[in-house]
């Protein structure tokens, strides 16, 4: 049998991430495809520790540690140095939810708004994971987190980052899932032909933070997908909407609720008001794409 | 390119120091093995040789060894417990049953 991704391996082991981490698998994935002629920009987030200790480091490639809110700025510069050298290089700003959404979104916004030819991934694990599970921006409705207890769980709904991106009318966007390794493979391979600034989010599972089983990782991303928590789409030039995964049959919302221990509190009226609210974001999303 | 070393680096005095925060060597001195509960393991009478265990492996602890069969290049999965967390992905998502199985740690 073929192997679906590519072979090599640019990501190394020993690494400090969780056992059944969904970044860890993120970042495989994304070296696998952009290959060694790339260079990473890393805000505070669980990666700035995943690494390892200095002078120590896991993924074979350079990485410059930056601040949490100058990620997609840092990059920039390091583009912009490479530009001058005449050097085609793959600059990557790898953060996590809390620097895209909340903190990195002035600098996220910024090289969007000027184009800069970099990638910007943000690993997307619903919450500040890497300092111990406090509320962002990206924590979905009625989410237990250590800011957002049992008592007063998350009240707002998860923050549509993906039509914030598209109003910047970058050249490309697309959503991914640690459980389609295919379809993100497919993503990069076709935003490392692009110029400009290309957004990618990696729905990626986090098991401590999550409360739920390591080895379920893959099957809650893949949960996400099926019951319309997550879709996986692309959008071009911030107009051309298109769902790359369709789900003819979605499932009930509560067989991915279940799996996780940060909704166990939730009472029946809950999951419908998260279902109705996921129903609510897919007839958007239906409007967006003009099927 | 980092050299390829297992051995930890440790600066003794600060002068020793390169001047620049750059990472020097891989973190292949980290046996991640030691923070196995549970142990994967492949039963190659039952396996396909899909490579699925391969692909969702975070670590990456699966190996894809490449050899010949009849003409045509196959793939076998091979752990490596030296690095392998045991987060049990790989017997989760295993297509074949019995597969992969587990057993505990120290067995």
């Amino acid at each position: 049998m073929k192997l679906t991704i590519p072979e090599e391996e640019v990501m190394g082991h020993g690494h400090l991430a969780c056992q059944g981490c969904g970044g860890a698998l993120a970042m495989r994935y994304t070296l696998k495809t952009l290959g060694r002629n790339t260079v990473l920009s890393v805000p505070a987030c669980c990666w700035s520790v995943i690494d390892g200790p200095f002078p120590h480091s896991a993924v074979n490639i350079p990485v410059f540690h930056t601040a949490f809110e100058a990620a997609a700025s840092t990059a920039s510069g390091i583009k912009a140095g490479f530009e001058i050298q005449g050097k085609d290089v793959n600059v990557v700003a790898w953060a996590g939810d809390g620097g895209t959404y909340d903190i990195g979104i002035q600098a996220l916004s910024g090289a969007a708004e000027r184009n800069d030819d970099i990638f910007y991934i943000c690993y997307d694990n619903e919450a500040y994971m890497n300092t111990g599970v406090q509320r962002s921006g990206s924590t979905p409705l009625k989410a237990w987190t250590t800011t957002t207890p049992v008592a007063h769980p998350k009240d707002r709904p998860k923050k549509d980052l993906i039509s914030i991106m598209a109003a910047h009318r970058i050249p490309y966007i697309a959503t991914a899932s640690v459980a389609y390794p295919e379809d993100l493979t497919a993503k990069l391979e076709k935003a490392k032909n692009i110029k400009g600034t290309r957004f990618l989010l990696i729905f990626s599972p986090c098991p401590p933070g999550w409360k739920a089983d390591p080895k379920n990782t893959i099957k809650l991303a893949r949960l996400a997908v099926e019951t319309k928590v997550f879709n996986l789409l692309e959008i071009e030039n911030g107009l051309d909407w298109r769902i790359t995964k369709k789900i003819r049959k979605p499932k009930p919302v509560i067989e991915y609720l279940k799996l996780q221990g940060r909704f166990r509190h939730l009472t029946e009226d809950d999951v419908s008001l998260i279902q109705e609210n996921v129903e609510k974001e897919w007839n958007i999303l239906m409007n967006k794409v003009g099927e | 390119m980092p050299e390829k070393t297992e051995k930890q680096i440790v600066f003794d005095k600060v002068k020793d120091t390169p001047p620049l925060a750059v990472s020097l060597y891989t973190m292949d001195y980290n046996k991640t093995g030691s923070w196995r509960n549970v142990r994967p393991v492949i039963d190659y009478e039952k396996c396909t040789g899909c490579m699925t265990c391969w692909k969702f492996c975070p670590e990456p602890a699966i190996d894809a060894e490449k050899y010949e069969e009849d003409g045509k290049e196959k793939y076998k999965p091979v752990i490596d417990y030296e690095y392998c967390k045991g987060c049990g992905i790989c017997w989760v998502e295993c297509p074949v049953e019995g597969a992969i199985y587990t057993e505990e740690e120290g067995e």
